[in-house]
């Protein structure tokens, strides 16, 4: 047995706490104000490459939107670098982060603005097609949820070494449909917990 | 420094369905998880706005013009890894009830007061101990749809971030001694009594102070141990 604390869920009222300038189910009003650390625009002015927006819906076993979950994603910036300086990489060489938090909307729409990231290595000197790392936490989820996203455009995806070892017919819930919303590029990436057509998720 | 993440030690956490918390039954995968190797995308860790935080954001007594009602804590401790190494400039969040058990949230429709002078959102960072201390107000028992009769335990939440993606964790801090324990599912979904009792805070009466505040530490340990020559492949 190890010793670490356990997880618990997120609960419905998280909203006020982790993501008070963001989307989210309450109203602020007067209440204490914070300056906002992580948001659902991970964009910088400085950043280069290719302005996205991700939206998607999540839904439960019975097909119904997830009204209150709250999703963290983690990704590289265009040239494939992580903004971690304990990380022996290279870092990013602008202000970019990749590190994004949004709440579900009353329709359980998440969205995130953001940059599409580049490719980065993988195991065995093998090279992973750009993806992004999602972390999605709710009510009625005693821990979180790991799974990738990866684009619909990447001819990449096709020699991935981790969307491999999904099993062939359960590929597609881990890949963004892109569209167009009002001129800009949109990645759909709808997630489904449980039932038909369940999303794939990660134990990591 | 090189950390790795055994699965292993995730047997003490929830599983994702726990019938006896009901919102599990519809909101956990149904097919089992896929292992994967880790890679630089989940071994590296979230960078937050360090700049963004306030002076008072640590302290939930001292958000608004007067103090909240109820009774007044510290609530102090140390995030760690598995190898108990402090983990420094760790993000923390926590969020809570008032004193009567209600949150600003919109959603709470407990029929109890709400305290205009208490939000019960607060953050901090680890300094280079791995230590964070906040200053609050106990939160109370609250009733909750689950069952009949239904109340949580008083408990704060916690998110924490760790060295890396992996070792993000949400959590719930409990009070020593809460009579609710053996009937909440949530605190009983971790199946393992010692792993349980971690999310109990010890009151601290070292640190209490005098003629003002009683103390509880919770310390959290994350996933994430030394790299040893038998992992490397
Ligand atoms: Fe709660």
């Amino acid at each position: 047995m190890s010793e670490l604390t356990p997880s618990q869920t997120v609960g419905p009222y998280y909203a006020y706490g982790l993501t008070p300038e963001g989307r989210k189910r309450w109203k602020p009003g007067d209440h204490y104000k914070w300056k906002e650390t992580v948001g659902d625009n991970l964009v910088t002015p400085d950043a280069a490459g290719e302005r996205i927006r991700i939206e998607g819906v999540i839904y439960d076993g019975d097909g119904k939107p997830i009204t209150d979950a709250m999703l963290e994603i983690w990704q590289a910036d265009a040239q494939g670098r992580y903004a971690d300086p304990r990380n022996g990489a290279a870092l990013p060489n602008t202000s970019f982060r990749g590190f994004g938090r949004s709440a579900t909307d009353d329709n359980g729409m998440f969205a995130f603005d953001t940059i599409k990231p580049g490719p980065v290595p993988g195991p065995g000197g093998r090279m992973q097609a750009p993806h992004i790392v999602v972390c999605i936490f709710s009510r009625g989820m005693l821990r979180q949820l790991y799974t990738r996203l990866y684009f619909a455009d990447e001819a990449a995806n096709a020699a991935d070494p981790i969307l491999s070892l999904v099993p062939a017919d359960r590929r597609a819930t881990l890949i963004a449909r892109r569209e167009t919303q009002n001129g800009k590029p949109l990645y759909r990436f709808d997630i489904r917990v449980q039932g038909e057509g369940e999303t794939v998720f990660f134990e990591i | 420094m090189s950390l790795v993440y055994p699965t292993q030690s995730l047997s003490v956490y929830p599983k994702h369905l726990s019938p006896g918390y009901k919102s599990t039954i519809k909101r956990s995968p149904s097919k089992p998880l896929i292992p994967m190797p880790h890679t630089i995308s989940e071994l590296t860790g979230p960078v937050y706005g360090h700049d963004a935080i306030q002076e008072n954001d640590n302290d939930l007594t001292r958000q608004h013009a007067a103090e909240p009602l109820g009774e007044r804590i510290i609530v102090h401790g140390h995030i760690l890894d598995e190898d108990k190494r402090p983990v420094p400039d760790a993000l923390v969040e926590l969020w809570q009830a008032n004193a009567c058990g209600r949150y600003v949230h919109i959603v709470d429709q407990h029929p109890a007061p709400l305290d205009p002078n208490f939000t019960g959102a607060g953050r901090t960072v680890t300094d280079k101990a791995g230590y964070y201390r906040f200053v609050t107000i106990k939160p109370g028992a609250y009733p909750w749809g689950n069952h009949y009769n239904a109340w949580r335990p008083n408990h704060i939440h916690f998110s924490v971030f760790g060295h890396s993606f992996l070792s993000r964790l949400v959590t719930q801090m409990y009070f020593p001694g809460d009579p609710l324990f053996p009937f909440d599912p949530i605190f009983n979904s971790v199946t393992d009594e010692k792993a349980r009792n971690r999310m109990i805070a010890s009151f601290d009466l070292e640190n209490t102070v005098p003629n003002w505040a009683l103390c509880y530490r919770f310390d959290i340990v994350l996933r994430g141990r030394e790299k040893t020559p038998e992992d490397m492949d």
